[in-house]
């Protein structure tokens, strides 16, 4: 049992070294690791970074509104005297936040949901399960997002309640197509053979083996959802004023075009920023999966 | 399976879809915290002019029999009474949406076209500098939303460099040409002013191109894949050492079967392009449908935000069924497959 256990461990080991150097090899997905490290680090450590940690919310300072980027202020000040570069480094909190929370809110329902439709496919609860779910998809993303955040009652926490409302039905879908096909796999029928119960089956059996899909998704899947946040704050439905989100940043700057461009034009970058390095990293993390299905 | 039967069948589907779509929307609407009949009252109307309107609006019955009247209405062509516009939804919606779907035709035009350009530029000149330079645009416009794309070339070639102008619809100097489709362009070219015509043009371009940017580029890479994937394929390199032109080879054979894919992506970023103009159009102050759903939306006008995203959800369905007769034209072998099943 000891050896067994201790041969376990060294193939794990050896696993994750192979799929480390495969991910790696590619500049871009170090590229895009870098990036998403960095803002997560950005994210936490932002009252002790930013320059002017008192300028993320609400602060007068009328005498130094409109400044430009220069030595004091690096990346400008906004319409009402706050460090643009403070307002920006603390937005990615925001963001990130949203990120982790409409995922997390997301995840285990739409993969539960999905490996039940895909247990039990052909079945009414296959049909029922999955035409709820089309029902969701019926509209682009966006409009449906932004018409929950609208009944809500526009504010951060109801955007990302929007947002899980609209989401789930991505991760139902990619597992059930996955759950649907290992159901007829020879190690899922011999399991059923012995007597196993269908918990056993679902979350013991088929589940472990939807894991590398799924991973892939939620790391493509930040880069969306901080997407979809920022598009509803840049609409007006999403954070509120005084709060430093990115969204909100820009979409407020855009009103004082072209003058004063620097107010939405760095948190702009920002976003790109931090959505262009959590995709690098998914396509990294993806490539590592498929080219170990081969 | 004919394609007729197969339309049918997906058709039939999409119907559903939009059955259960209306119930969802119209459940929230219903069920979570706000009043339409103190809205339409207004806040200083007394209770019981409130409780009056509540009962012609139907409020105070079940909400299946409120489903229902709201559905026999709707089949009329009767979407509603908004409470911020005053005016029936339905004459809203024809007066916004042309405008919003001009846009749309455009940023499509625009969507397929550069697609095809750009993936078979790339495809064509696989792992050399052109596919390089197209896989790092596609890589930083799948990353940027279409917000900030309108924002940055607005301020670049209409605030910097004034080469298109910065917002609106038509320059102040022309006059407005009788309306007939609510398409600015269609209707200049009705009333045969081809100054309107080139004007209105000429504001579309640059809200068409942001909104079309982040779809275009992820298109290209997508035909650029078919390509490469189909390029070491038996049939090419006997059309190949055939002695077949390279031309004739890459537009005859390659790209035909590298396109359905494409095909399928490209049918939802231009469907996806109705969420998008939600962003777009309020950069560009485009006076579009968008424009009215924001405002709705803003106002918790929930007649209005059922109706509106209704309407999304019927254009969208149209697009997708439009994309599956094409790609089920494009590709016998899905008309097959469902044979199978």
């Amino acid at each position: 049992m000891q050896v067994k256990e201790r041969i376990r461990r060294i193939s794990v080991r050896y696993d994750l070294k192979r799929k480390w150097y495969r991910f790696s090899k590619s500049h871009l997905s170090m590229v895009g690791l870098v990036i998403a490290l960095a803002s997560i680090l950005l994210a936490i450590a932002a009252p002790y970074v930013a320059p002017y940690p008192g300028h993320a919310g609400l602060t007068l300072n009328f005498k130094e509104k409109f400044l430009p980027p220069g030595l004091k202020y690096i990346l400008g000040t906004d319409e009402m005297g706050r460090d643009v570069l403070s307002r920006t480094i603390f937005g990615f909190q925001y963001s990130l936040t949203m990120a982790a929370v409409v995922l997390g809110l997301v995840i285990p329902p739409g993969v539960v949901l999905g490996l039940i439709a895909g247990y039990y496919r052909g079945t009414w609860v296959d049909t029922l399960i999955m035409r709820i779910s089309d029902i969701f998809i019926a509209v682009p993303p966006l409009v449906l997002a932004l018409s929950i955040a609208a009944v809500l009652e526009p504010s951060v926490f109801n955007a990302m309640m929007a947002v899980s409302l609209m989401w789930w039905p991505w991760y139902t879908r990619l597992t059930y197509n996955t759950a649907s096909a290992l159901r007829n796999e020879y190690f899922v029928q011999a399991g059923e053979v012995t007597g196993a119960s269908s918990f056993h089956l679902i979350f013991g059996e088929i589940l472990p083996n939807c894991l590398g899909p799924i991973l892939t998704k939620i790391t493509l899947d930040v880069g969306w959802v901080i997407l979809l946040g920022a598009a509803l704050s840049f609409v007006g439905l999403g954070a509120q004023p005084p709060t430093p989100d990115l969204g909100t940043m820009v979409s407020t700057g855009a009103n004082y075009m072209p003058d004063y461009w620097w107010i939405s034009i760095f948190p702009a970058v920002a976003i790109c920023l931090i959505i262009l390095g959590f995709n690098l990293l998914g396509d990294g993390i993806r490539d590592m999966f498929v080219e170990e299905a081969r | 399976m004919r394609l007729s039967t197969y339309i049918l069948k997906r058709s039939a589907f999409v119907v559903f879809s939009l059955i259960g779509l209306s119930i969802l929307v119209f459940v929230m609407a219903r069920v979570l915290p706000g009043d339409p009949a103190r809205m339409m009252a207004g806040p200083r109307a007394s209770q019981e002019v409130v409780e009056q309107l509540r009962k012609a609006m139907k409020l105070d019955r079940p909400l299946y029999e409120q489903y229902f009247y709201w559905v026999v209405n709707l089949l009329h062509g009767d979407l509603g009474y908004s409470l911020v516009t005053r005016r029936s939804i339905t004459a809203d919606v024809l007066e916004y949406l042309p405008t919003s779907l001009e846009l749309i035709f455009l940023a499509a035009i625009f969507e397929i076209f550069g697609a095809f350009i750009l993936g078979v530029i790339a495809g064509r000149y696989s792992y050399k500098w052109p596919d390089n330079v197209v896989r790092i645009f596609s890589y930083v416009g799948i990353s940027i939303p279409a917000f900030v794309t309108a924002i940055i070339l607005q301020l670049v070639l209409a605030w910097t460099f004034k080469v298109f102008p910065t917002s609106g619809m038509l320059s102040s100097t022309i006059t407005k040409p009788p309306t007939v489709t609510g398409m600015l362009t269609l209707d200049s070219l009705i009333a045969g002013r081809l100054d309107a015509f080139a004007d209105s043009m000429w504001h579309m371009i640059l809200p068409a191109a942001a909104l079309c940017m982040g779809g275009l580029l992820q298109d290209a890479r997508i035909i650029r894949s078919g390509m490469v994937e189909n390029k070491d394929k038996d049939y090419i390199l006997m059309a190949t050492s055939q002695g077949l032109p390279d031309r004739s080879v890459m537009f005859k054979y390659l790209l035909k079967p590298s396109v359905i894919p494409a095909v399928t992506v490209m049918g939802l970023d231009i469907a996806a392009l109705l969420g998008n103009a939600f962003l777009v159009e309020r950069v560009f102050n485009w006076p579009g449908f968008s424009q009215l759903g924001i405002t709705v939306m803003m106002n918790k006008d929930l007649n209005a935000i059922v109706a509106l995203v209704l309407v999304i959800g019927i254009i969208y369905a149209i697009a997708n069924i439009a994309v599956d007769i094409i790609v089920a034209y494009l590709d016998p072998r899905i008309r097959l497959m469902e044979r199978g099943e």
